[in-house]
């Protein structure tokens, strides 16, 4: 098993006709995810590379059965793609574009809470799970099925942590990218829900930052409500307050959403957290057991 | 973005908040002009983005052109709390019968913005909060649906105010939401909200914090500048489209992604070392974009050594290895450089650095063996 998405997942891309989007398009297919369509205004009946585009995600989902759609448009056009995969039924939508406006993310967020589309991102790497499908800009030449869940607000540091959890043997049930943005679709919580839920996954591995309160928040639902065990790193111990660290999202306001105090508020659950990318793999091994 | 005072309060007017009277002003004869335009007796304040600028002395009244004169030189140039005072807002005094405090913020946890009043003004947030928690009200608004003319009546109802004031401070409230949607804003804060002998509702002072992301939405705001609070090196990376923040330690740092670049920094601090800059290279790997990162780093003239910490994704090696050697034979950095290469063509990365020979520059495998190295060389 895994989640999210998989060999039942059927692909749509919005903004298959850019250069970015082409080309990770292209990679995901390349890797085995059902790509079936591509949503491009005005360039409808065209194709990319094989794959049927079209005008609107009504005609898309209508004509080929997409149940999953990936956002690559421009920020200033990104609220509305997503906007228009939800009223087309999509269930889920994987937003990639960076510098989405906060303000448009809030309307998305409040407007998909009401409906039945699960949102992950914006300003996110996409889902992979191993061996089945690939929604997103993650490298997966790196990562090989097993069985260790892996949620994270950054991209590069995912792969980091991954990587150095697959040099020790382990491999993933899924990878999940939340997105570096204030308002994320999908929270940490919402993800831990899901690999918990998963047979596959004997271990989650959360990867925070500074900026809002959501990992403080998924500690709390870890202790409550999750039995496998969670390892985490939390990035921006030396983050000055004030200063956006290269995410929208991370930032220290006055003496609110410090590394230390959710490194501090996961500890208190019982999760472990690791002091560096390289302790986090090596606590896993104390967790699961050696692989290699 | 936070914006200064007087552009706040530019947004104010621009949504219909009553603000009182002002005019900026750079020099001292600026503010002695503005003073005489707008009638005796005027308020002289000083435009920095920290808060305590009337406790260290930065907001002065001043009845005549002699007083003016003296505050208006005493408060340029002046330094509150490591910010130098370069702008001025004169403003015309206005009468205090109450203070109050009000808000709209962006409330990340909740998804909501949230709106906020109280009936203690004048004094920090945080000091309301502690001497009487139940002082300040605050209830969230379904952007959906938007300010409503009762969440105004019930703020003002819970937080006490007179019944006299209900109206026209729910009608203010609305107003300060229309700036916080209309203007893109993650801030609007009032402290103190006034209210003046003659019962008006006036915004005393504003802090508003602008959405990044959206200034496509707003040109205006977008060339809007601070002075007190411009660093030279964060200035040349914004022109060049860096993605920096400069810090104060003497280890230059560039990596790629936002939360590796992060993972870095505390890594070099778990080292001992002290980071000078966080820089996000992004996918960034030709030369060009690592010349122009290099140079941004070593502008800052306390570094003493440079980490290259990336991670290949997307993002090739051997293309970022590339990248710098070309980028060393433009520009030829004084201090050593630590490369950790690792990832997608990492092998081949190494190798065309270790050919290269390039003056300094020592290749190491790992995050943390890279990041002791750099320290160690920093001294």
């Amino acid at each position: 098993m895994s989640i999210l998405v998989d060999t039942n997942t059927r692909l749509c891309v919005a903004g298959i006709t850019g250069r970015e989007g082409r080309f990770h398009t292209l990679r995901d297919r390349d890797y085995g995810t059902n790509v079936v369509a591509g949503v491009t205004p005005g360039k409808g009946g065209q194709d990319v590379d094989g794959i049927p585009v079209f005008d609107t995600f009504r005609a898309a989902a209508a004509e080929t059965g997409a149940n999953a759609a990936m956002i690559f448009v421009p920020p200033r056009f990104a609220a509305d793609s997503i906007l228009e995969a939800e009223d087309a039924g999509i269930e889920l939508i994987v937003a990639i574009t960076e510098g989405i406006p906060a303000h448009d993310e809030l309307r998305v967020y409040n407007h998909l809470r009401r409906g039945r589309s699960r949102l992950v991102g914006p300003n996110c790497p996409g889902i992979l799970s191993p061996g089945k499908a690939n929604v997103g800009i993650i490298p997966a030449q790196f990562f090989k099925e097993g069985n260790v869940g892996l949620v994270s607000r950054s991209g590069t540091l995912t792969y980091q942590i991954g990587n150095e959890l697959a040099q020790r043997g382990f491999g993933n049930s899924s990878i999940v990218g939340i997105g570096g943005d204030p308002v994320p679709g999908s929270s940490f919580i919402d993800i831990i829900e899901l690999f918990e839920a998963d047979a596959q996954t004997e271990l989650i591995v959360m990867c925070g930052e500074i900026g809002g309160s959501s990992e403080e928040e998924a500690a709390e639902f870890i202790a409550e409500s999750v039995s496998k065990p969670v390892l985490a790193y939390i990035a921006g111990f030396t983050a000055p307050p004030g200063k956006t660290m290269g995410h929208a999202g991370a930032i220290v306001s006055g003496s609110k959403g410090t590394a230390a105090a959710k490194a501090e508020a996961l500890e208190a659950s019982g999760v472990r957290v690791g002091r560096n990318p390289t302790q986090v793999a090596e606590i896993a091994v104390e967790i699961l057991g050696m692989r290699v | 973005m936070d914006l200064l005072e007087y552009q706040g309060k530019q947004l104010f007017r621009r949504h219909g908040v009553p603000v009182p009277e002002g005019r900026y002003a750079a020099s001292v004869e600026d503010a002695m002009d503005a003073a005489e335009q707008l009638g005796y007796p005027v308020v002289i304040k000083a435009q920095v983005q920290i808060g305590g600028r009337g406790k260290a002395g930065g907001i002065k009244l001043a009845s005549d052109a002699d007083e003016a004169e003296l505050h208006a030189a005493a408060i340029l140039g002046m330094d509150i709390r490591g910010f130098t005072v370069q702008e001025m807002y004169v403003e015309k005094a206005s009468s205090i019968a109450e203070e109050y405090y009000a808000a709209i913020v962006f409330d990340r946890s909740a998804k909501k913005p949230m709106a906020m009043l109280s009936r203690m003004g004048g004094i920090e947030v945080e000091e309301v909060a502690e001497r009487d928690p139940e002082a300040m009200r605050m209830l969230h608004v379904d952007p959906l649906i938007g300010f409503q003319e009762f969440h105004g009546r019930r703020l003002a109802f819970e937080a006490g105010i007179a019944e006299d004031l209900i109206r026209p401070v729910g009608a203010m409230l609305g107003r300060l939401y229309d700036v916080f949607v209309g203007e893109d804003a993650t801030l609007v804060e009032v402290n103190p909200l006034l209210v003046t002998d003659e019962r008006h509702v006036v915004a005393l002072d504003a802090k508003v914090t602008i959405d990044g992301n959206a200034l496509f939405r707003h040109p205006d705001v977008a060339e809007l500048r601070d002075l007190s609070a411009e660093d030279p090196q964060e200035r040349m990376a914004q022109d060049r489209g860096l993605t920096y923040v400069k810090l104060d330690g003497n280890v230059g740092i560039l990596g790629n992604g936002a939360g590796l670049v992060m993972s870095t920094l505390d890594v070099v601090a778990q080292a001992g070392g002290k980071p000078a800059n966080f820089l996000d290279a992004g996918g960034g790997s030709k030369a060009e974009a690592i010349t122009s990162a290099v140079e941004v780093i070593l502008s800052d003239e306390k570094v003493r050594a440079v980490l290259f910490n990336i991670f290949g994704g997307i993002t090739r090696c051997d293309e970022v290895a590339k990248g710098l050697i070309d980028a060393f034979r433009q520009i030829e950095p004084d201090v050593p450089f630590v490369v950790r290469l690792d990832g997608t063509n990492d092998e081949e990365g190494r190798r065309l650095l270790a050919e290269a020979k390039l003056p300094n520059v020592h290749s190491e495998a790992t995050m943390l063996g890279a990041a002791e190295r750099v320290v160690e060389l920093a001294g």
